[in-house]
C-alpha cells in the first residue's frame, strides 16, 4: 500500500474533533438530546477507519524484508525556525501508533455507547459528549504524532480535556479540587517533559522521533563523542546531558501515567463520571506515559542508567499501588490503584529492555493492549454497579450477583484477566512481562510476582465484596434495569478480554519492527498462576461471606494496614512540603519582601511627595499680590546677587 | 540757570518706582493696581530721559525708548482694563482677593 493511501488516518482524530466543535457550539441548544448519538456516530466512523487502517497495515504493511516500516503522512510545516529546523504537523504510521489508534478509538467508542445510558438525563449531556470528543481527539493526535513537540502539544490537550472531564460535576467542590489536582500534578511533571524536549532538540537539532532515534539510538553514533554540535558539553553533574533529557522526559511520562511519586492525582480523578474514568484509565491519559517511553524506546535502550530508573520506578509503583489497593473501600479507588499498578507493570516491562533484549518492549505493548480492554470492562461494570447502588462504597454493595447477572459475569472475566488466570488475556501479557523480567533482573521479577499475587487478592476482594458477601436480593434499594446501551459495551469488551490474549502479538509489534517469535509457554508460567490462585483463595476466604475475618486480618498487620489505608501518607507529605515548607519558607518571606520592601518603597515615595506638597501648598494662595511679592523678592534677591558678583 | 543734578532726578524716579511698588502690593482694587503699574513705568521713563539728557545729550535713543514704553503702556492699560471688566462681569467685584479660584 503506498504511503499516501494511509492519509485516510487523518480522519481518525479529526472526526472526534468535528464532534467536539459541533457539540461544543450547538450541543446545548440545537442538537441537545441527539448530541450523544452524534458524538457516538462520529467516533464509530473513526473507529471503523482505524480498524480498517490497522487491518490493512498489519496485513500488507510489511516491507520486502518482513519488517513493518514507519510512514509519515501529512507533511505540514507548521512553525519554521529556519532551514532544517521546524515544528511539523506530521502523522506517523508505524506498528505501535496503529495499534494505539485502534485501541483508543475502540475504547472511546465503547465509552461513548456506555455513556448514552449512563449519562442520560444529565443536564450537560451535550457538553459531556463534546468533552469526550476533545479527549479522544487529543489522545489520537498524541499517538499519531511524528515529532516530540507535536506530541507535547497533544499531551497538554489531553491534560486539558481530562481536567474538563474530571471536573465535570463542577458543583461538587471535591470534583473541582480533584480536577485542579490532576492538572497541577501533571503540569508539574510536564515541566520536566518540556525541559527534556528542549535538551534533546538542542543536542540533536531535530524533533522528529525517527531522526532522534537515528542520531541517539543504539545503531547511531554515541552522541557525546561524535556529534560536534554547539553546546554539546557532554556531561552535567556526572551524567551525559542526553541522559538528563531522557530522564526528564520520563518524569513527564511518569506524571501522566501516575507513577510514584506523581501518582497522587489518579485516585482523586475518580470524581469524574465513571465512563470517563474508564476512558482515562484504559486507553487515554495514563497510557500516554507508557506510550511516550515506548516511542523513544531505542533511546532509552541505549542508556542503561535511565532505563534502570524506568525499571525501578515502574516496579515500585506497581507494588505500592497494589498494597494501597488492598485497603481501599471505594470501588473506583480500588480500580484506580489497580490501574496504577498495571501501568507500573508496563513501565518496568519497558525498563527490562536493556542490552539488546527487547522482549520487554513487546510484552509492555501487549499488556497495554490487553489492559485497555479489561480495565475498560472493569470500570464500565463499576459504572453499572454505581448506577444501580447509587454509592461508591463497597460496604453498600454485596450480593449483587442475582440483580446484575450480566455485570457479574463480565466483572468476573475482567478480574480473572487482570489476575492473570489462563486463558484470559491478562495472563498472556503478564506472563510475557514476568518472563522478560526473569531474564534481566531477578529482584524485579520477585516484585512483579508478589504484585501479581496482591493484584489477584484485591481484585477478588472487590469481586466477592460486591457480588457475594451477602445473600442475593439483600435490600435492593434502587431496583431497575440496565439499559441496552450499557450492556452492549460490556459484552463486547468481555469478548475482547477473553480472546485478545491469543493474538500473536510479537508478530506485529517489536522494538525494531521485525516480526519476532512468540515466546513459548514454559514451566515459568506456573509461579504466577499459583500465586494468583493463592491471592484469589485468600480473598475468597476473607470476603466470600460476611465475617469478622477481614477485620482480624487487618488487625494482625495493623501498622501496615493503617499506613496503606492512608495511602502511605504521600498526600500528607506533599501537603506538608507545600504548605509548611514551601509556603512558610519561600512564599511568606517573598510576600513579606513584596509587601514591605517593594510596595513600601513605592508607598514611601508617594507619601513623601504628598507630605512635601502639603507643606508648601500654602504658597499657592491664588492671590495675585502674593505672587507679585514673590516675584519682587526674587528680583531683589537676584539684584543683590548680581551686585555682589559683579562688583 | 544751574542744572538740577542727575542724582536728584534719580531720587524722584526711585521714589516714584517704590510708591508704585507699594501701591501694587497693598491696593486690593485692580484699577488702583493698574495705576501703580503705570507709576512704575513712568519712573522708568524718567530714568531713560534723564540718562539720555545727562550722559549722551547728542543722542535720542533714550527718548525714543520712552516713547515706546508710553505706547506699550497704553496698550497694556487697554488689555488690563479688558481683563478687569471681564473679572467684574464674572465676580461682580474688582477686588483681587475675590479672584482666588486658582489656589490649591
Amino acid at each position: 500500500m503506498p504511503n499516501a493511501a494511509y492519509l485516510i488516518i487523518v480522519l481518525v482524530p479529526l472526526l472526534p474533533l468535528l464532534g467536539f466543535v459541533i457539540l461544543g457550539l450547538f450541543g446545548r441548544k440545537v442538537v441537545k438530546n441527539y448530541s450523544g448519538g452524534l458524538g457516538t456516530a462520529l467516533v464509530f466512523l473513526s473507529t471503523c477507519i482505524a480498524m480498517w487502517v490497522g487491518y490493512d497495515y498489519f496485513s500488507t504493511g510489511a516491507g520486502p524484508d518482513g519488517a513493518y516500516h514507519a510512514f509519515k503522512v501529512l507533511n505540514i510545516h507548521w512553525l519554521s525556525f529556519g532551514p532544517g529546523f521546524s515544528i511539523d504537523m506530521d502523522l506517523l504510521v508505524d506498528p505501535i501508533s496503529v495499534m494505539m489508534v485502534v485501541i483508543v478509538s475502540f475504547i472511546s467508542l465503547m465509552v461513548h455507547i456506555f455513556s448514552l445510558g449512563y449519562m442520560k438525563g444529565e443536564q450537560r449531556y451535550g457538553t459531556y459528549y463534546a468533552y469526550l470528543g476533545l479527549f479522544t481527539f487529543s489522545m489520537l493526535g498524541l499517538v499519531l504524532s511524528a515529532n516530540i513537540f507535536e506530541m507535547y502539544i497533544f499531551w497538554e490537550l489531553v491534560g486539558c480535556s481530562s481536567y474538563l472531564l474530571i471536573g465535570f460535576y463542577y458543583q461538587r467542590p471535591s470534583a473541582v479540587a480533584a480536577a485542579k489536582k490532576a492538572f497541577v500534578v501533571t503540569r508539574f511533571a510536564d515541566l520536566g517533559f518540556l525541559i527534556g524536549i528542549l535538551i534533546l532538540s538542542f543536542q540533536t537539532q531535530t524533533l522528529g522521533f525517527g531522526e532522534l532515534i537515528q542520531l541517539l539510538g543504539p545503531g547511531g553514533q554515541s552522541l557525546s563523542d561524535s556529534l560536534s554540535l554547539p553546546g554539546n558539553h557532554g556531561l552535567f553533574l556526572g551524567f551525559p546531558i542526553v541522559s538528563w533529557g531522557l530522564a526528564l522526559i520520563f518524569v513527564g511520562g511518569a506524571g501522566k501515567s501516575a507513577l510514584f511519586p506523581l501518582h497522587v492525582w489518579l485516585p482523586d480523578a475518580m470524581e469524574g463520571p465513571t465512563p470517563v474514568s474508564a476512558l482515562i484509565h484504559a486507553a487515554t491519559m495514563v497510557v500516554a506515559g507508557v506510550y511516550l517511553v515506548a516511542r523513544l524506546f531505542p533511546l532509552y535502550a541505549a542508556d542503561p542508567a535511565v532505563l534502570h530508573i524506568v525499571l525501578y520506578v515502574g516496579a515500585f509503583s506497581a507494588l505500592l499501588a497494589a498494597i494501597i489497593a488492598c485497603t481501599q473501600t471505594d470501588i473506583k479507588r480500588v480500580l484506580a490503584y489497580s490501574t496504577m499498578s498495571q501501568i507500573g507493570y508496563m513501565m518496568f516491562a519497558l525498563g527490562t529492555g536493556s542490552g539488546g533484549n527487547a522482549s520487554g518492549y513487546t510484552a509492555s505493548m501487549f499488556h497495554l493492549f490487553t489492559h485497555a480492554f479489561f480495565k475498560a470492562l472493569l470500570f464500565l461494570c463499576a459504572g453499572v454497579i454505581i448506577h444501580r447502588v447509587h454509592s461508591n462504597e463497597m460496604k453498600d454493595m454485596g450480593g449483587l450477583r442475582k440483580q446484575l447477572p450480566l455485570t457479574h459475569i463480565c466483572f468476573l472475566i475482567a478480574c480473572l484477566a487482570i489476575s492473570g488466570i489462563p486463558p484470559f488475556s491478562g495472563f498472556f501479557s503478564k506472563e510475557e512481562i514476568l518472563s522478560a523480567a526473569w531474564q534481566t533482573n531477578k529482584f524485579v521479577y520477585g516484585l512483579g510476582l508478589f504484585t501479581s499475587g496482591l493484584t489477584a487478592f484485591y481484585m477478588f476482594r472487590l469481586y466477592f465484596s460486591v457480588f457475594w458477601r451477602r445473600a442475593p436480593g439483600h435490600g435492593d434499594p434502587h431496583p431497575g434495569t440496565t439499559p441496552l446501551s450499557m450492556k452492549l459495551p460490556l459484552v463486547i469488551l468481555a469478548i475482547c478480554t477473553v480472546f485478545t490474549g491469543f493474538i500473536p502479538f510479537s508478530h506485529f509489534i517489536t522494538s525494531d519492527g521485525r516480526p519476532g517469535e512468540t515466546p513459548g509457554l514454559g514451566p515459568n508460567v506456573v509461579p504466577p498462576i499459583l500465586i494468583a490462585l493463592l491471592g484469589i483463595g485468600i480473598a475468597a476466604r476473607l470476603y466470600y461471606k460476611e465475617s469478622s475475618r477481614p477485620g482480624r486480618a487487618a488487625k494482625a498487620v495493623q501498622g501496615l494496614y493503617t499506613f496503606a489505608r492512608n495511602k502511605f501518607y504521600i498526600d500528607e507529605i506533599y501537603l506538608f512540603i507545600t504548605k509548611k515548607i514551601i509556603f512558610n519558607g519561600i512564599g511568606r518571606p517573598a510576600a513579606w519582601i513584596d509587601k514591605n520592601i517593594v510596595d513600601g518603597l513605592m508607598n514611601g515615595l508617594a507619601a513623601l511627595t504628598a507630605r512635601i506638597s502639603a507643606a508648601i501648598k500654602g504658597a499657592q494662595s491664588g492671590k495675585v499680590q502674593d505672587y507679585a511679592w514673590f516675584f519682587f523678592i526674587g528680583i531683589a534677591g537676584l539684584t543683590v546677587l548680581f551686585i555682589y558678583i559683579y562688583t | 540757570m544751574t542744572q538740577v543734578p542727575l542724582i536728584h532726578i534719580l531720587f524722584v524716579s526711585t521714589a516714584l518706582f517704590f510708591i508704585g511698588m507699594y501701591g501694587l502690593f497693598t491696593r486690593r482694587n485692580m484699577i488702583m493696581m493698574l495705576m501703580s503699574v503705570e507709576l512704575i513705568l513712568n519712573s522708568v521713563n524718567i530714568n531713560f530721559v534723564a540718562f539720555n539728557k545727562y550722559l549722551y545729550p547728542e543722542k535720542l535713543e533714550g527718548i525714543f525708548f520712552t516713547l515706546f514704553i508710553i505706547a506699550i503702556a497704553a496698550a497694556e492699560a487697554a488689555v488690563a482694563i479688558a481683563i478687569i471688566i471681564n473679572l467684574y462681569r464674572n465676580l461682580r467685584s474688582i477686588d483681587v482677593e475675590a479672584a482666588d479660584e486658582m489656589k490649591f
